[in-house]
């Protein structure tokens, strides 16, 4: 465990193969598959009580209900209603896997860059397609920057577009970015705790107290960041304003 | 690197689309609906309530509006009440006090007259009695003998030059 990379390693506990596809399950979908669990179990034990005035986990969901639903509110306005459970699952998603990636010993498939894409790119596609479903060819103006000379114009549409194509990358690098080289750094200060003996360990020690801390704002940033752009690339394709 | 080993990336990938299309599923039909109802529950019951209180608080409103007019009717039933004795006080009072005034002014008018008889009454013995002294002054001092009719005369003229 020396390699502060080994953390990131994918691990198949029990190889599947369907149509030729690798589909092992793997320590990375494992923690997929209780990142749902918590996810479910936490809106659906805590709303048991169904109780008019909440108590502290029922609030919490609420909380967490409202925020989201606030966050589509301000973004992308009334339109937005329909992608609520979509970009609730997008933030819940995210924010547990970072979250319980912060477990010891625990796996953070958010630090994957094919995990992190997928999901950008989902966002893109459908992004895209509503843009075109509901403004049809109109959707294409949105590369035209309104009120620029047209001589202009064939330098700034292909710098818009792209502007647009890169959205995803940007999207997917920088939670992986950030995932990754969050836990690499905690790994790296870790490791010097032990060979720096009882007097000289405790300096990497408070770094790594520290960088937990910060480690778990990042947790929450990132999840926050993504679905915020998510809801105004949302917002571009259904208001089409530039 | 293990996040570029390409190998790695179709189980990611398949898991990534199991977990999180399950993921919305359960949010959509499940959990999400369940928090949106209590909310819109809770909404609804303080939107009742707050309609509940402001009828309540329209009902007192009435109520007071309704307390006032009854309290000027009967104010405006109490005084005219008040007015209707008095006047019909101040009318007995002022028909007992003529009454008395007619019956005073009467007495009076029956005194004077009384008086007046009386007055006339005693001026008669004055001249009879003035007349028989003259007469026996007369006779006593003068030894004159005067007929009544001439002492009469005289008295009469005395008592006119004096008598208003």
């Amino acid at each position: 465990m020396a390699n502060p990379l080994s953390q990131f390693e994918i691990k198949p506990l029990i190889p599947i193969e369907i149509a030729g596809i690798d589909a092992s399950f793997t320590n990375s979908s494992l923690m997929m598959v209780l990142t749902v669990t918590a996810v479910t179990a936490f809106l659906t034990l805590s709303m048991r009580g169904r109780a008019l005035v909440p108590g502290r986990w029922q609030a919490l969901a609420e909380v967490t209900y409202e925020f989201v639903a606030n966050m589509i509110r301000d973004n992308v306005g009334s339109e937005g209603r329909r992608y609520f459970p979509f970009i609730f699952s997008l933030f819940m998603f995210i924010l547990f896997g970072n979250l319980m990636g912060m477990i010891p010993f625990s796996f953070t498939f958010t630090s994957h860059i094919i995990v992190t894409f997928g999901m950008a790119i989902v966002v893109f596609l459908g992004v895209t397609l509503i843009g075109f479903i509901r403004h049809g060819a109109k959707f294409l103006g949105y590369f035209v920057p309104s009120g620029v000379p047209v001589v202009m114009m064939p330098m700034l549409v292909p710098i818009e577009i792209l502007s647009y194509l890169s959205r995803p990358v940007s999207l997917a690098i920088r939670l992986f970015a950030n995932m990754t080289a969050g836990h690499t750094m905690m790994k790296v200060f870790a490791a010097f705790i032990i060979p720096l003996g009882f007097l000289g360990g405790w300096a990497p020690l408070a770094v790594d107290v520290a960088l937990t801390g910060f480690e778990f704002i990042i947790a929450f940033l990132q999840a926050y960041v993504f679905a915020v752009l998510t809801c105004i690339y949302l917002n571009d394709a259904i208001h089409l304003h530039h | 690197m293990p996040q570029l080993d390409v190998t790695t990336f179709a189980p990611q990938l398949v898991w990534l689309a199991i977990t999180f299309i399950a993921m919305y599923v359960i949010m959509a039909k499940v959990a999400l609906p369940r928090v949106g109802q209590i909310l819109e529950e809770r909404q609804n019951r303080i939107d009742d309530d707050l309609d509940r209180a402001a009828t309540l608080k329209e009902e007192a409103e009435a109520a007071a509006v309704a307390y006032d007019e009854a309290l000027t009717k009967a104010r405006a039933e109490a005084q005219a009440a008040i007015r209707e004795v008095s006047d019909q006080l101040s009318a007995e009072a002022a028909e007992r006090q003529k009454a008395l005034g007619d019956k005073l002014a009467a007495d009076i008018a029956a005194g004077e007259k009384k008086i007046a008889a009386a007055r006339d009454a005693a001026i008669g013995q004055i001249s009879e009695i003035s007349g028989d002294l003259t007469k026996e002054a007369a006779e006593k001092l003068a030894g004159v003998k005067v007929t009544d009719k001439a002492i009469e005369d005289a008295v009469a003229a005395v008592m006119g030059a004096r008598a208003r």
